[in-house]
């Protein structure tokens, strides 16, 4: 239904404005400043060094790299099949589930971060337990598996919770009509409600890699130090005004790639429908 | 109807949206206490005419004039008319009284009088008890109550109706198309009224005004319109219609699929070329022998009160409506009187419409007409 | 299948539980250590009780997430609107495009370049310290103005555009319409976007982290500091009330939520059914 215009007034219109001044001070500059001090030394003057001297990082950025990647494969793995058993569940069962599942999301990373630390400490519960049992004690803490356990831990629900809202959505006659065509449950599962879900595994896989890649909190407290990530780096820049060239540098490639995998991820789930398995 | 005044002329309305036009001239005199319907496909701009009388839209050239003053830039608070929207629109955070009452609280009308003119409402429109229900927990049908009473409580001098019972379903609509004349015949309000069903358009209104793409193709009454229709374009939308080539030879003398036939129509050119309508239950199968024209049937469907029978006459294909059963493949003669032969001057419908060659699309074939590119011929009447 | 998938949800959710059942059950060990266990006891509340630190921080951190929830909820509204009697569609896109930059961005970009903005800005204007109350407000507000606007925005997409126009008819001014019509109709919208704002701000501590300074501590910030070198136990107490809090407010929020939420399915499902006769 077409909207009547003539009745707008001035000040309806104008009731954005107040919101983008403020993007425009405090989203927009920001990132220009980003930009600016990038490509700039400490002088002012405008230079590549910063954006050359990221050679440098190369290892720390694959090591970021190849962290989140197998803490989100891993997410996906155990996440899926979660989302698709709570989205089966009866109504009522579904929103205890679902509020089971939102209740870490509320809990800022950071104390979670820090009760995993609780559980995996070298004299925490799970090596008292093992002592106890007779077997050695084992280091966790300190080791990529602990950060990538960590990065797994805080950002499971984010890999869940899209998965299972478009799984909830999904209309139960598509999986009726493939099941009428023939399709067994496992054909079912692969050639319609797999293709159909791929949506919210591609808002999953986006909302696991983006804050994995980019921690330095689960690094620094379940990494014991020993591992360098992106994020770890950039704030340590950050730390000392001498050094913000080079980590407005790093940042500004961490978005520019980050950036780029989203928008080609999105690109994916636009054409989700030609996914067949 | 005694059609004593004028309450709304609308003069020379234009309206497009995005440069594509939507109405083209539109002139219209809608009479006080009158029940008006603009009937025609979607897309034919019977709803922009409506929202233009409520104030939604303001016509890019001409005049809406209210009980003779110009009203062109009165916004729609202003206006004595009020609205029933398509899917209602009743208010969803209040409840059934709250919404009839919405208009009277606007006019600071005291607490009192609310309540009687609200409980007056409810009884019109048969929800008596129904005050302090949530407007989501009613049917379909009630909703259409509630948003009826809502409009009619603030005494509007007109009543707008946008196709108000496309929802419902085919029982309950029918009913509602009963109640509603009712309720215009109680109040003496204006309705104006806006469907795409001809049915309903015949059932209710005093007067139908055919639309299509954005121009007005007849105004008449219900029986005139069907009677009379006045190009192949009314003929076809208003029931059921065989619509033919012809000649009109002289005044009460027609030529079509090969035979002279007498009619009752007169005053065209001598040997112009026209448009033949002859309604389906006006043609009677008869014996070969007896037949003015002979045929062979196609199709037959059994339609309850009457069969439908498909006849193929010159490679036309005709729909004929008769109680007596006709066997299929049969070769039949069909008589046609004199007065069920209705002569139409040509328009840039003719010949696009009026054939069942393909008759089971019927739908298509509106669609179709739709499709036309605006033609040079005018055709108002 | 049935008993294969409860098994595997339990599975999953004892992994995200465990450790912050570990966390809870440790702040009640008087020990004050991991290793062992002695005896329940309030101990480590007592001594939390008194920090007076903590207490300003978690003063800081109300103050925080109320003004800037507020504040983001008054901008996003506004802005939602006028998103919606906006016509031209490529401003209304490019609008959103910067509107949703803080999300898609990862939180320590979106720190580091309001604390580039921040410093730069203040040494170009000749001010003594950037970072602190101010900045956090401007910071907060800032990544909270988008979730307003996503769940506002779906409201307005939502209405009926009869409804505006219906409340005119019957005699509203169009901006008696807006606040006897749409403003109850986007209501929950605001609602959700207020809740939304307020949590996430309590939450944050990536961008806090860099936008603070030393006297102006959230709790996320305490916390952080205090755990930076050992684990201290009234830190486990402090964590302990934290998640209770939000266990309550989530339950709040379902309780309220389904009541809301059971009427909406009502209308959806009623208009559902007429559209299909």
């Amino acid at each position: 239904m077409r909207s009547s215009v003539r009745h707008r007034s001035l000040l309806e219109r104008a009731a954005a404005a107040p919101h983008v001044v403020w993007a425009i001070l405090f989203i927009v500059a920001p990132l220009l400043f980003v930009i600016y001090f990038a490509m700039t030394d400490a002088e002012g003057n405008i230079t590549l060094k910063n954006l050359a001297s990221l050679a440098d990082y190369s290892n720390i950025f694959l090591l970021s790299v190849s962290f989140a990647f197998i803490a989100t494969l891993i997410c996906l793995l155990l996440g899926y099949p979660l989302a698709y058993f709570m989205s089966r569940a009866s109504k009522p069962a579904r929103r205890a589930l679902l509020l089971l599942l939102m209740l870490p999301m509320w809990i800022s990373l950071l104390i979670r971060t820090y009760s995993l630390m609780a559980l995996l400490d070298n004299g925490g519960l799970l090596n008292t337990l093992l002592v106890s049992l007779g077997f050695e004690r084992i280091k966790i803490i300190g080791t990529g598996g602990a950060v990538i356990l960590g990065m797994i831990y805080d950002f499971l629900p984010y890999m869940v919770l899209p998965i299972f809202t478009v799984l909830t959505k999904l209309d139960p006659r598509y999986i009726e009509a493939a099941a009428d065509l023939g399709c067994n449950g496992l054909q079912v599962l692969g050639r319609v409600i797999l293709p159909l879900s791929l949506p919210g595994v591609i808002s999953g896989i986006t909302m696991v890699f983006v804050p994995s890649i980019s921690t330095f909190y689960i690094s620094q407290k379940l990494g014991g130090g020993a591992f360098e990530l992106i994020g770890d780096t950039i704030e340590r820049q950050f730390q000392h005004p001498s050094t913000y060239h080079t980590g407005a540098a790093i940042s500004l490639v961490m978005m520019i790639l980050i950036i780029i995998s989203v928008a080609i991820m999105n690109r994916f789930s636009d054409n989700g429908g030609g996914f067949v398995v | 109807m005694k059609k004593e005044s004028v309450l709304i002329r609308l003069r020379g309305i234009s309206k497009s949206f995005d440069g594509e036009t939507v109405l083209d001239n539109i002139d219209l005199d809608i009479h006080d206490k009158e029940f008006i319907t603009l009937l025609g496909p979607s897309g034919c701009g019977k709803t922009t005419t409506l929202r233009i009388i409520g104030g939604f839209e303001t016509p890019d050239s001409g005049e809406v004039f209210f009980e003779g003053k110009l009203i062109n830039d009165l916004p729609p608070y202003r206006r004595q008319v009020n609205t029933v929207f398509q899917r209602y629109a009743l208010f969803p955070h209040l409840n059934v009284f709250e919404n009839i009452a919405f208009g009277l609280r606007i006019k600071k009308l005291c607490e009192e009088e609310i309540r009687t003119r609200v409980k007056e409402m409810l009884a019109l429109v048969n929800l008596r008890g129904f005050e302090k229900r949530h407007v989501s927990t009613l049917s379909g049908g009630q909703q259409q109550r509630v948003a009826i009473a809502r409009a009619l409580v603030n005494n509007p001098k007109v009543l707008l109706l946008d196709e108000p019972l496309a929802a419902l379903d085919l029982k309950l609509r029918k009913d509602m198309q009963n109640e509603l004349k009712n309720i215009q015949q109680k109040t003496h309000i204006t309705f104006i009224y806006v469907t795409h069903d001809q049915e309903e358009a015949l059932t209710m209104s005093d007067t139908v005004v055919v639309m299509s793409e954005g121009r007005i193709q007849q105004i008449g009454s219900p029986v005139d319109i069907y009677n009379e229709p006045v190009n192949a374009f009314v003929a076809d939308f208003i029931g059921e219609s065989n619509i033919l080539d012809g000649v009109m030879l002289e005044d009460y003398k027609t030529k079509f699929s090969g035979q002279v036939f007498s009619c009752l129509d007169y005053g065209f050119e001598k040997n112009e070329p026209v448009d033949i309508v002859i309604r389906p239950e006006d043609v009677d199968v008869v014996p070969v022998e007896r037949g003015m024209l002979t045929g062979k049937v196609i199709n037959v469907t059994f339609k309850g009160v009457h069969y439908e029978v498909i006849v193929e006459i010159d490679g036309f294909k005709w729909m004929i409506q008769t109680t007596d059963y006709v066997a299929p493949e049969a070769t039949v003669g069909i008589y046609i009187e004199p007065d069920a032969i209705h002569v139409m001057k040509k328009s840039q419908y003719s010949g696009k419409i009026g054939d069942y060659s393909s008759y089971s699309e019927e739908l298509e074939h509106l669609s179709d007409v739709n499709e036309i590119p605006p033609a040079e011929v005018r055709y108002e009447e | 299948m049935k008993v294969f998938s409860k098994i595997y949800m339990g599975l999953v959710f004892a992994l995200l539980y465990a450790p912050i059942l570990v966390l809870v059950i440790y702040s009640f060990n008087e020990a004050g250590e991991l290793g062992s266990f002695s005896r329940v006891s309030l101990y480590w509340y007592r001594q939390l009780f008194r920090d007076a630190k903590a207490f300003e921080s978690l003063k800081n951190s109300l103050f925080l997430a109320v003004t800037s929830s507020v504040l983001a909820t008054v901008i996003g509204t506004f802005a939602a609107l006028g998103l919606d009697r906006m016509r031209r569609r490529y401003i209304r896109n490019a609008i959103m495009s910067v509107t949703n930059i803080p999300m898609m961005n990862p939180d320590i970009v979106t720190g580091v370049s309001m604390m580039l903005f921040f410093v730069a800005s203040a040494s170009i204007l000749g001010l003594a310290s950037p970072l602190g109350r101010t900045s956090m407000i401007i910071a907060h507000t800032t990544f909270n103005i988008p979730y307003v606007i996503l769940s506002v925005r779906p409201r307005f997409l939502q209405m009926d555009r009869n409804l505006t126009e219906a409340a005119l008819d019957l005699g509203c001014t169009p901006s008696r319409a807006f606040f006897k019509v749409e403003l109850p109709f986007i209501t929950p919208g605001i609602i959700s976007g207020l809740i939304m704002g307020f949590t996430l701000s309590l939450d944050d501590f990536v961008i806090s982290h860099f936008v603070s300074s030393p006297d102006f501590q959230t709790l996320p910030l305490y916390i952080y500091n205090q755990t930076a070198h050992q684990v201290k136990f009234s830190m486990y107490a402090l964590c302990t009330l934290i998640i209770l809090s939000i266990l309550i407010l989530l339950l709040i929020i379902n309780f309220a939520g389904t009541f809301g939420e059971t009427n909406n399915n009502k209308i959806l499902k009623l208009k559902r059914k007429e559209s299909r006769s």
